[in-house]
């Protein structure tokens, strides 16, 4: 039964359509690494999961509810995390993490934020003020805010964008940890390595629907890059003929 | 794009046909008034254009709840038709009332509640143009536009309200007194039809703008459309 | 690990509400930008006034209550643009937007905060205009006053602050928006101040009152009903 799926999703802007008919599923447990180019429709695609966006026209289940209508029994099973920290500058890590924790009706929310805290090594500096943060401890900040109120579901749009190397690997222990809680989570990232690394599943999207989709145990190690290139030069074997016609 | 409708084509004529009897009406035909003269003719057609653009704001919001409920583009256009029409015979009715207020009251403006109320009106329309050139998608733009055309319009008569408060407390003291500042004079049979028609006229007239508008609008659209296709 | 929670319940109203007002009142009270900001804009407009408008003091104390109603009124959007620029910032409403809770928790979250606000720059305000210009600005009526109509301003501002910080053209575009429509509050909310001033009779204070008050529940069911709209993409 899967916790997320997706038919015939369809999302307009005005007179762009974005989204084409987009068919997408995951079982419980599975991480899928979503790929794409840029302007595929990827964050489109993660905004309309995690409820802040409508489709046009599809259907839509997270966790049972039915998206846009049962919106708000949604919420409360999604943790989300995008390339902006979501986190209030002029407050603590850990005042954040209590507005967050009371907007989620969170239980035993001090015990909780100690918790989070913990998970994202930044216990010593939860009293100090987000503005102060450097930007590899505001997403693992906004990653114990995604968490805080335990949810099934993860949704990750490009964590990883401007985070140095130690930053990075400290995001990847953190999504390792949390991932192996039995949590399904789809994220997006330009960056093929780190995907490889956490992913149980690899579906690509472009130009507005999921082009191909591959399990972990399918790709040889290191073939990530190779089955990426490939999908998307699948749709258009126009391009292929005329390439080898022109090396003939 | 369609063509021109044959309804649309006719409206042209009618409405050309109909602003030419009206003028004629208004201008020798109808009696001149007893105590203010020849600037009274102002009056038929300060009131129907604010007449007009009272109406285009009604279409205004009335589009705009119905776009929030369908979330149908079409709704949008016509919503902004409707306040464009609006500002534009708004604009008129405020500088024809000026018009008439200069010989009679020896003021070009006045804090008289009505012609405050208009001027209030103006600048909720003008707010709504400018709102909507702050917004580049186009159902953000919609659905923004159509909110503070709510919003705007009932605070509308709510500003009346509190000005006409204000002024009975403090009566207008210049001019020839309140009936003439009222346009409470004494219409004779002539005068009525000068009005009424002129009533008629306008309303044909900013139907047929309207139309015009809305179709242009889709025009727009169209291209849009059309572009959008070219490109990707 | 912390307990599941039951999978469909939205956080209560009232709670959302209050970590709303929580959030915003704790990061202000840190920083407190916004308020000094807004205090030493309502400084500088009185002070402006005082020699654009050379006055004798009779005539200055008939247009006190004016005048403290334009400071308000400028100062507000200050206030207002600051709130919601915070939410835009980081993208945090997203994250509002985000949390089981309802949409207009979030909206009376904010209002309420805003209100705040004003109310601290007002409690300030009040007794140098006191001073500044010689008139007993502790009256009762007026405070009343002052109240309906804060509160009428800030609900309207709220809801428009929301829609004009996302716009290409922000802070200078709100007070275009406000002000027509905030004007029944204006004009209704300085009548009433200089009658309580003047010490006129109730009976010509009391439509004003009412307008205030009527235009203050029109405007809070109105925006309860509209702000959905305003923030569902």
């Amino acid at each position: 039964m899967p916790v997320i799926e997706v038919r015939k999703l369809v999302k307009r802007f005005g007179l762009k359509t974005i989204l084409k008919g987009l068919e997408f599923s995951a079982e419980p447990g599975e991480f899928v690494g979503l790929l794409g180019p840029n302007g595929a429709g990827k964050t489109t695609f993660l905004r309309i999961l995690s409820s802040l966006s409508r489709p046009t026209m599809g259907m839509i289940r997270v966790a049972g509810f039915y998206l846009p209508q049962q919106a708000a029994g949604v919420r409360a099973n999604l943790g989300v995390l995008s390339h902006q920290p979501l986190l209030y500058g002029d407050l603590t890590g850990e005042e954040n993490l209590q507005f967050y924790g009371r907007m989620y009706a969170v239980e035993n929310l001090d015990a909780r934020i100690g918790e989070v805290l913990e998970l994202v090594d930044l216990s010593k500096r939860g009293r100090d003020l987000v503005r102060t943060y450097s930007r590899g401890m505001a997403q693992r900040l906004a990653i114990a805010r995604a968490v805080i109120h335990d949810p099934s579901i993860l949704l990750l749009d490009e964590p990883y964008t401007g985070l140095d190397q130690d930053a990075s690997s400290m995001l990847d222990t953190v999504l390792k940890q949390i991932a192996a809680q039995g949590r399904t989570v789809v994220m997006t990232s330009h960056d093929l390595a780190r995907s490889e690394d956490l992913a149980t599943r690899f579906d690509v999207l472009s130009r507005g629907k999921i082009i191909a989709s591959a399990r972990r145990d399918e790709i040889p190690k290191d073939g990530l890059l190779a089955f990426y290139r490939r999908s998307l030069e699948m749709p258009d074997p126009g391009k292929q003929d005329a390439r080898e016609a022109a090396h003939g | 794009m369609k063509p021109t409708p044959i309804v649309l084509k006719v409206l042209n004529w009618i409405s050309l046909v109909l602003l030419a009897i009206a003028t004629y009406l208004t201008i020798y035909w109808a009696p001149q008034e007893v105590t203010m003269g020849n600037v009274q003719r102002v009056f038929y057609f300060h009131v129907a254009t604010g007449w007009v653009g009272m109406i285009g704001f009604l279409l205004a919001v009335f589009s705009g709840i119905m776009y929030l409920r369908t979330s149908d583009m079409k709704w949008d256009i016509i919503g902004l038709a409707g306040i464009e029409i609006g500002l534009v015979f708004s604009l008129v009715n405020i500088v024809t009332g000026a018009i008439w207020a200069r010989p009679i009251w020896n003021t070009w403006w006045t804090w008289d509640p009505r012609l405050v109320t208009a001027a209030i009106m103006e600048l909720v329309y003008i707010a709504y143009i400018m709102l909507r050139q702050g917004i580049e998608e186009p159902e953000r733009r919609a659905r923004f536009g159509a909110i503070y055309a709510i919003v705007g319009f009932v605070s509308v008569p709510l500003s009346f309200l509190s000005i006409r408060i204000w002024r009975t407390i403090h009566p207008v003291v210049i001019g020839s007194g309140d009936a003439a500042a009222e346009g409470t004079f004494d219409m004779t049979a002539g005068m009525q039809t000068a009005f009424f028609f002129s009533l008629a006229t306008f309303t044909v007239f900013g139907i047929t703008l309207l139309w015009h508008r809305i179709r242009l609008g889709r025009l727009q659209d169209t291209i849009e459309k059309a572009k959008m296709e070219v490109m990707s | 690990m912390a307990k599941k929670r039951k999978p469909s319940s939205q956080t209560s109203f009232w709670r959302a509400l209050s970590a709303v007002v929580w959030k915003d009142i704790s990061a202000e009270w840190r920083s407190r930008e916004m308020f000094s900001a807004m205090l030493i804009f309502s400084l500088l407009v009185a002070f402006i006034f005082n020699f654009s408008l050379d006055l004798n003091p009779k005539t200055q104390r008939e247009i006190t209550a004016g005048m403290l109603w334009v400071t308000f009124a400028f100062a507000g959007t200050l206030g207002l643009n600051r709130s919601m620029a915070i939410e835009k910032d980081r993208g945090c409403l997203d994250g509002l937007l985000l949390a089981p809770v309802d949409r207009s928790a979030i909206y009376f979250g904010k209002v309420i905060g805003n209100l705040v606000f004003m109310f601290s720059v007002e409690a300030i305000v009040l007794p140098l205009f006191s001073i500044f210009y010689n008139v007993n600005l502790f009256n009762p009526g007026l405070l009343l006053v002052i109240l309906l109509g804060s509160v009428g301003y800030v609900v309207v501002g709220t809801l428009i602050a929301t829609m004009t910080v996302q716009t290409r053209t922000r802070d200078v575009l709100l007070p275009i928006l406000l002000f027509p429509v905030v004007l029944p509050v204006i004009a209704s909310a300085v009548r009433a101040s200089t009658f309580f001033l003047q010490g006129q009779a109730m009976d010509l204070i009391w439509p004003n009152i009412n307008l205030l008050i009527a235009f203050d529940v029109i405007y809070i069911a109105l925006a309860y009903m509209v702000f959905d709209y305003v923030v569902e993409e």
